[in-house]
């Protein structure tokens, strides 16, 4: 190992360690001090003291408060059902071989478009207004029901759009993943199952779900995570001031003190993305243990 | 007997049949749902302002067709210009993006110099780091540097991605090192290595972290919502977004349809070239769900 080789090594690193420096290092230690800062003011770049006022103002603001409760309704409400339905889906499309090849790229889709745009289109479908009580109206209609205005109107329907939406999104990545882990369970095991006689339901269950199970949980951590991070869903639904729809998410109040109408507060910013990942790591440790016991791999 | 038989044989089959049907009929079930918002969005795109809000009830088709949405789409709101800004970001940062992570790539599958196993952990550690952390003092560098409002500004935080590095590293060092020391003894430099040996035995693998790349620009939103606020560096996500508060007024719901056409066909035409390899690439390494 030559000088000139350690030299060359790390001229082919210099770019990448540059911008991870300037935009994933530093700002990774500053989050943590900015949400320790009291007081900070952005105009001038000075603060108070030190200390965890942040921690206790971002608890105690009820628009937190409300962010708080609405990811939590999201995350219980769209993690399992979004997974079961994938499930369901992708094991009706592993037995199918006519057509499957379209509907896998129909089921795709969702991936490829743009959350804001679409979600416009199910505002639209949902919404009510003067000229229309809209499509969603429609149908409940049909059973006498409505109309409910799904994106001004009460709070469980705006956040029965909400999750409809979010399951609608989050959908193909899990068919994705879940078609591909079953097609790769090895054929023998189905085989041997057939030959003694085994219920197709019983070969579900004592073969299928466990040589899968892996991959289920990794969807269920992913499928946390990422519902923990809702923010652009709700945005293409309700708009940009999500606290006045009551429909914040967590993360759509840390960037609403940090800009808009009601930022320009970093500090109180930090302090509500570190409580976030503070969430998200706690559960994530939870998903850990709990599949440690139930995983088989 | 054999009636037994016959009896037990009729009605397993159709026990296989009925599961059949269902499973087709939910899987169609599921494909509707899906494809629904997209029709949806076509239909409405092409009825007239007029014709759109005259009906109380919805129709689901219209037998007057009319493109004049798409006109307005483009010339009462700056779609063109949101449309340009994508591109120009999109191209930009992902081939910055290629700049970067194919020389980090090499260096951790192929040279040899000291620290290099501390740093790739480090790295590896890093992908572990959610966007929502680092994103608060990125958006104060930015403004500082006084680089709001600019492609650079928008651009520059955008680029590094260390899943890709990885992604990439795992397929260079799986290239044989016999051919290395082969090029070496010929007197090739590693660069011209790099460029005429590996790039084009790794091209599916980097072509699949160009179409990710290329899928996450394009569709990108917190970032340019942050260090945006001049319509003019609006990319398509907040140009919409911008579209539906204050753009043709509410009710014309058919021409911000048009938009949203608009918008959403470059990325779906793209998937439907690249189906296989998109595919692939969302299993090994998306991360959205």
């Amino acid at each position: 190992m030559s000088k000139e080789n350690n030299l060359k090594g790390w001229l082919y690193l210099l770019p990448a360690i540059l911008f991870l420096g300037f935009f994933m290092v530093y700002p990774l230690v500053d989050v943590f001090v900015y949400s320790f800062e009291e007081g900070y003011n952005s105009a001038s770049q000075t603060f108070f003291g030190v200390g965890l006022y942040n921690y206790s103002y971002v608890l105690h603001d009820p628009y937190f408060l409300q962010a708080l409760k609405n990811t939590f309704i999201l995350v219980i409400i769209t993690v399992p059902l979004s997974t079961i339905i994938a499930l369901l889906i992708s094991v009706g499309l592993n037995s199918i071989t006519a057509v499957k090849k379209l509907y896998q790229t129909v089921y795709f889709l969702p991936y490829v478009t743009n959350t804001l745009a679409v979600g416009l289109v199910f505002m639209i479908l949902f919404k009510k207004t003067a000229y229309t009580d809209g499509l969603a109206n429609l149908i409940l209609a049909w059973f006498g029901k409505g109309p409910i205005d799904f994106i001004d109107g009460p709070y469980w329907a705006k956040m029965f759009v909400l999750c409809f939406y979010t399951v609608w999104v989050v959908m193909p990545f899990k068919v994705l993943i879940l078609t591909s882990a079953l097609a790769s369970v090895n054929q023998d095991y189905y085989n041997a199952a057939k030959v003694d006689g085994t219920s197709s339901f019983r070969i579900f269950r004592k073969i299928t779900l466990p040589m899968i199970s892996p991959m289920i949980f990794y969807l269920v951590i992913t499928g946390f995570i990422g519902a923990f991070k809702a923010y652009s869903d709700a945005v293409a639904l309700f708009g940009t001031n999500l606290n006045a729809a009551e429909m914040n998410t967590i993360v759509g109040y840390v960037y609403d003190m940090l800009y808009g109408d009601s930022g320009g507060y970093p500090s109180y910013a930090s302090a509500a993305a570190i409580i976030l990942f503070a969430v998200v790591f706690t559960i994530t440790l939870i998903n850990l243990s709990i599949s440690k016991k139930n995983v088989h791999y | 007997m054999s009636n037994d038989f016959d009896r037990i044989e009729r009605a397993s089959r159709a026990r296989k049949t009925t599961v059949r049907t269902i499973t087709y009929i939910l899987l169609t079930f599921w494909a509707v749902m899906v494809l629904f918002p997209y029709y949806w969005m076509l239909l409405t795109s092409i009825k007239s302002y007029s014709a759109y809000n005259a009906e109380y009830v919805p129709t689901f088709f219209t037998l007057t067709p009319t493109l004049q949405n798409y006109v307005s789409a483009f010339s009462e709101v700056p779609l063109a210009r949101y449309f340009l800004n994508s591109i120009v970001f999109t191209v930009i940062t992902t081939a910055l993006m290629m700049a970067v992570i194919v020389p980090a790539a090499f260096a951790f599958a192929r040279l040899e110099f000291k620290g290099k196993n501390l740093v790739f952990s480090l790295f590896l550690a890093l992908m572990m780091i959610p966007n929502e952390l680092v994103i608060i003092t990125n958006f104060q560098t930015i403004t500082n540097w006084g680089l709001r409002n600019s492609f650079a500004g928008l651009i520059l935080p955008s680029v590094t991605s260390v899943f890709y590095i990885y992604l990439l590293r795992e397929n260079f060092a799986q290239i044989p090192d016999e051919l290395y020391n082969a090029a070496k003894v010929d007197g090739t430099t590693d660069f011209k290595y790099l460029t005429r040996v590996m790039m084009p035995i790794c091209k599916p693998t980097i072509i699949t972290i160009v179409i990710l790349k290329v899928i996450e620009c394009w569709n990108s939103y917190v970032w340019p919502r942050l260090v945006t606020d001049d319509p003019a560096y609006f990319l398509v996500s907040n140009g919409i977004q911008e579209i539906r508060e204050n753009g043709f007024g509410r009710e014309n719901i058919p021409a911000m349809m048009a938009a949203v056409v608009v918008i959403s066909v470059p990325l779906i035409v793209l998937f439907l070239i690249f189906r296989n390899k998109v595919m692939a690439g969302v299993s090994r390494g998306g991360i959205k769900g």
